[in-house]
């Protein structure tokens, strides 16, 4: 990977949750990085941790009853040591996020144009009419038409895509060095994704911003991410290129993700061969230490040795990281 | 809107006729009669009959009924049977004092209650939450003429740092005004703010757990900022509407406050009349406290359009 310093670096974060049946471990040790530009993919099924992570480095986590430990390096500043006014001078300038809901994700009593606007004059510092100015053109660049009426509307008026275009006009308006996407475009019809996706891929060209796109929608990623990462129950299983991932799953639950996906072209009526496959069994509970590989009770392949130790994540191919006792090592290039 | 506005004014015709014909009908359900109160212990029976004949009391309810309201909608409430002065002129001479009292404890349990609220949501769990929420249960379960003389006694009498009753008109200065109605207020307010905050509370530990709001903290934008404005704005409809209904709990504690701190409003004058069974003066009160009533609870409809733009009438 590039010798220059990564734009984020995350190194063993552990996000817990304290409640009143115990610690939630929502994340466990989770290590990564993300270099200036870049699309990073981050895939695993809902309760894995993806959206804690994001929050995590936003620091949104309300703490308590939240508790981070680890190391978030934002160009060398660890995120976890700074002041709350700190942060917020961090957040929506430098690093922004979009979410996933984007009916729910507006504030209902104030206009789109206010809502862009704000954003804009509390990291710039720029007077009301200036920043609606730049709300107009934040909208122009997301491709809503007729800017200037809507930037005097409320969330209701608009459709859920434009919704989701107020959100992305909303996390660009200071051209943030980080994107952080959390599942943009699952609350969204499949046209609509289509023309999100564009938006996402056009304006990473446009404004430069190195992307952290949180799905479980492999698709989505594929056509994206140049990195992927996959995550288990909190953890980091499985890391490399998107081509490394796809071709090449190493992990046996990123390969139980790939054959749960439908393939076009593939009649799902035909019986046997292209049938989908799922992952039997169920995800461990977050509550309790996981002992061993936390992906033993389901995995296919599972052994004694797997039951009891976790296994490190290890380079197994070039540019490709699993954790798995049973992976085959593929020579890596020195 | 306009049209709303206009549908929603004529909507208040049927319910203050009702409250009219309520208003009027006190003379036949309360107890006592007037006619016999005004010729007094001596008076023979003729007497009295010669009375209610001459106060209109012996002709048919139907016929009294429209009669009076008929007079009523010209802005004639009658005269009063013991002052034998326009009722419209009485009220007019105490609406001040009330009206102050009121605006007073408006703008007194508002500026308390709504920071005590988001406080209180934004800490909940905390023991700045229970104190809030104790502070309310105290002011709900206290009556307002025990806040009254406790406040009176002790910022009054005790510590001398406001007059122990009274009224002084704001004419003669806004200083003496202020000092003379702030315990009445206070007193006054305090069920009132116990309400409020307690729905600023609940309202906005709801909002506070919305998206929006977790949008609004990953743009940058600070705790102030984020309770005050994306959060409030969102929780107001709820708190407006608790105003609007409690104002009925405010008009009947005025008439409580104006005996305890003695002022002359409105409310020591329908005290006054009932006691003398000066039924007009008590018709025209009721029928002004209910028309404010009415005509707040329009202004807090048509506020919603204000702080939730999806309201639309």
């Amino acid at each position: 990977m590039s010798s220059s310093a990564p734009l984020l670096e995350v190194q063993n974060l552990q996000t817990h949750f304290g409640t009143v049946d115990g610690v939630v471990r929502a994340v466990e040790g989770v290590s990564f990085h993300i270099n200036a530009g870049e699309t990073l993919g981050v895939v695993g099924e809902s309760g894995c941790g993806k959206s804690v992570t994001a929050m995590s480095i936003l620091r949104l986590i309300s703490t308590p009853p939240g508790k981070m430990a680890g190391k978030i390096l934002f160009k060398g500043t660890n995120l976890l040591e700074l002041s709350e006014p700190e942060m917020q001078a961090i957040r929506g300038k430098d690093i922004s996020m979009i979410f996933q809901e984007p009916m729910t994700s507006l504030n209902p009593v104030l206009t789109v144009g206010r809502q862009i606007g704000e954003t804009v004059m509390l990291h710039e510092g720029v007077s009301a009419r200036d920043a609606e100015q730049r709300a107009v053109e934040m909208l122009t660049l997301v491709g809503i038409p007729a800017p200037g009426r809507r930037v005097r509307e409320y969330p209701h008026q608009l459709s859920g895509g434009m919704r989701q275009r107020v959100m992305i006009a909303m996390a660009l308006a200071c051209s943030p060095q980080l994107l952080v996407a959390d599942e943009p475009t699952t609350a969204l019809d499949v046209t609509i994704q289509a023309q999100i996706l564009e938006l996402m891929r056009d304006l990473e060209t446009r404004v430069g911003a190195a992307i952290m796109l949180i799905t479980h929608d492999l698709g989505v990623v594929a056509e994206m991410a140049q990195r992927v990462i996959v995550m288990y129950a909190g953890r980091k299983v499985e890391e490399g290129t998107a081509e490394e991932i796809f071709l090449n799953p190493l992990h046996p639950y990123t390969r139980g993700l790939m054959g749960s996906m439908p393939k076009l072209g593939s009649s799902l009526h035909e019986t046997g061969r292209s049938k989908l496959t799922e992952i039997q069994g169920q995800v461990p509970s977050l509550r309790k230490p996981i002992i061993g590989c936390a992906f033993a009770g389901r995995c296919p392949n599972v052994t004694d040795v797997c039951r009891q130790m976790a296994p490190a994540i290890e380079l197994k191919a070039p540019n490709h990281l699993v954790a798995c006792h049973y992976a085959p090592r593929v020579a890596v290039a020195a | 809107m306009f049209a709303y506005t206009v549908r929603r004014v004529i909507a208040t015709i049927p319910v203050m006729g009702i409250v009219a014909l309520f208003v009027f009908s006190l003379l036949y359900i309360a107890p006592g009669d007037p006619a016999a109160i005004i010729a007094g212990d001596q008076a023979t029976p003729e007497d009295v009959e010669r009375i209610r004949a001459s106060l209109g009391l012996d002709r048919p309810f139907i016929i009294r009924f429209t009669e009076w309201l008929w007079r009523v909608l010209q802005g004639d409430l009658g005269v009063s049977i013991f002052t034998n002065l326009p009722v419209s002129h009485m009220i007019k001479q105490r609406l001040e004092p009330t009206f102050s009292l009121m605006l007073l404890t408006l703008t007194f349990a508002l500026s308390c209650a709504i920071p005590m609220g988001v406080l209180a949501a934004w800490k909940h769990g905390t023991w700045i939450d229970r104190l809030v929420m104790l502070f309310a249960v105290l002011g709900f379960s206290v009556p307002v003429f025990v806040v009254g003389y406790v406040l009176a006694y002790t910022f009054a009498l005790q510590l001398d740092w406001f007059p122990v009753q009274g009224y002084t008109p704001i004419s003669n200065g806004i200083g003496g005004w202020v000092s003379n109605l702030t315990l009445p207020a206070v007193a006054l307010g305090s069920a009132f703010i116990a309400l409020i905050a307690r729905i600023t509370r609940a309202t906005m530990l709801e909002v506070l757990n919305q998206d929006y709001v977790r949008t609004a903290k990953a743009k940058g934008v600070g705790q102030r900022a984020i309770l005050f404005v994306h959060a409030l704005k969102n929780a107001a409809v709820p708190i407006i509407t608790i105003v609007g209904i409690g104002f009925a709990g405010l008009i009947g504690g005025a008439v409580v406050t104006e005996s305890v701190f003695a002022i002359p409003g409105v409310g020591r004058l329908v005290v006054d009349a009932i006691l003398r069974r000066d039924y007009p003066v008590i018709q025209g009160v009721v029928l002004m406290f209910s028309f404010t009533y009415v005509i707040v609870n329009l202004i807090v409809d048509l506020l919603y359009t204000v702080f939730d733009p999806r309201i639309r009438y």
